[in-house]
């Protein structure tokens, strides 16, 4: 389909790339492009400039530091980090990265824009907010940091405002971590998923039953103490043609328990 | 910096290069059916689930209805055409016939050049890797099970 006229920039830096963002109030980032490209087609989203982040070298790789605190550039695709050696620090990452759609999305689909396009039904804004990981946002103006559970602010809206971008995503060190979720199909779009942390207290984030993801903290981690926080969480999802909102609130109760078990699991060793 | 609406850029496919100019809208399943008449690529869905349009860019697989011709300048490109060499199908590509891994057609260019990528990974892919290797290929005659036994027997392993 041919998408609606458009300008681009390709930025080798990134400091030109924020200047082309500040400059164009209508730009938007272009990472992989495997949301974004296909909005455009269906005209949901209708930027006036795209600015391609591929030539960004800086926004790419994994870096492992001494104390196991892991960071990620935005531009890393999910093939990297399902490949990388260092990501491996935090087991979760890659097993996350490789339940999502299929070899060739795997390719071009980037962490960074897995987040910034803050889709309900994505699978790392819940991973992301369960690991307790932090978000570098850059703009002309220098940078910032902002927590995983505030950089979520509704559907297909982030804390990265006009002429800023995501350039990092720095995640603490651990691997007590699980994830689980109900799809549809064999590593498709999530019907409800959860993502779990088991360090010292228990912190659960479930996607796709609110705008953005719902953090719970059962008092153990215990399937019933699961179960009894999701409920009292009072959760009101949405319903489709995949699942009602009762069912979807019934498949949380579920896979959180399922992502705490594999998380406390590996909390014993 | 400067921003375009369209620009000059160079592809190499199977090959060959090519010099186009290109409007930035343009995707690059249209600039290699539409611009190079490489038309062995195909457009199925267009919203990136079919797999139809799946081309090796600088040696990686994706899908060409999902990537911005622009931004691929300066890529090496792999379609079907490039596969077989003076009329001589590659081992995958008689695979496919000897063990009927097609049925209308419509999927195949997408799925060998999945399957091309999956073997240059893994030689011997077992059904299961086989299968999660053409995930993002949809066979809508779901003549799957012909799919995977001419992978695998491209391969070099035995099948039924």
């Amino acid at each position: 389909m041919l998408l609606s006229e458009v300008g681009y920039a390709r930025p080798e830096t990134l400091e030109q790339a924020l200047d082309v963002l500040a400059e164009h109030p209508g730009a938007r980032a272009l990472a992989g492009g495997q949301t974004l490209i296909n909005v455009m087609k269906a005209r949901a989203a209708s930027p006036d400039v795209l600015v391609d982040l591929g030539g960004l070298a800086e926004l790419k790789g994994i870096e492992l530091g001494s104390d196991g605190t892991l960071e990620l550039g935005a531009m890393t695709t999910y093939s990297e980090v399902i490949g990388s050696v260092e990501a491996r620090a935090r087991p979760i990452l890659g097993e996350v990265c490789a339940q999502i759609a299929d070899v060739q999305v795997r390719n071009r689909g980037t962490v960074g824009g897995n987040v910034c396009s803050s889709d309900p039904t994505n699978h790392l804004p819940p991973l992301l907010v369960a690991v307790g990981a932090s978000f570098t946002i850059a703009s002309r103006d220098g940078e910032r940091a902002v927590p995983a559970e505030e950089f979520f602010l509704g559907v297909y809206m982030t804390a990265a405002g006009p002429g800023e971008l995501l350039t990092k995503i720095v995640i603490p060190p651990g691997r007590s971590d699980g994830f689980a979720s109900v799809p549809v199909g064999v590593d498709g779009t999530c019907i409800v998923n959860a993502a779990a942390s088991v360090n010292g207290e228990v912190r659960v984030a479930l996607g796709c039953v609110g705008a953005t993801p719902a953090i719970v903290r059962p008092v153990a981690a215990e399937e019933e103490a699961v179960r009894e926080a999701v409920r009292a969480a009072d959760l009101d999802p949405p319903g489709d043609v995949h699942a009602s909102g009762d069912y979807r609130r019934h498949l949380a109760e579920i896979v959180a328990a399922r992502a705490v078990v594999q998380a406390s699991g590996r909390a014993k060793g | 910096m400067e921003v375009v609406t369209s620009q000059r850029i160079s592809v190499e496919v199977n090959g060959t290069t090519y010099e186009r100019e290109v409007e930035a809208r343009r995707l690059l399943i249209h600039l290699l059916r539409d611009d190079l008449d490489l038309t062995g690529s195909h457009v199925g869905c267009d919203t990136g689930n079919c797999g139809a349009c799946s081309v090796i860019v600088d040696g990686t697989l994706v899908k060409s209805c999902m990537l911005l011709a622009v931004q691929a300048d300066g890529a090496s490109i792999e379609t079907v055409e490039g596969l077989a060499e003076d009329e001589e199908l590659t081992p995958l590509q008689q695979a496919f016939r000897d063990q009927h891994g097609l049925q209308c057609g419509y999927c195949t260019p997408g799925m060998l050049m999945s399957a091309t990528a999956l073997l240059r990974e893994n030689p011997s892919p077992s059904d299961e890797e086989i299968a999660r290797a053409i995930q993002g290929n949809i066979c809508r005659c779901t003549g799957y099970w012909n799919i995977v036994k001419a992978i695998k027997a491209a391969s070099g392993q035995e099948v039924e």
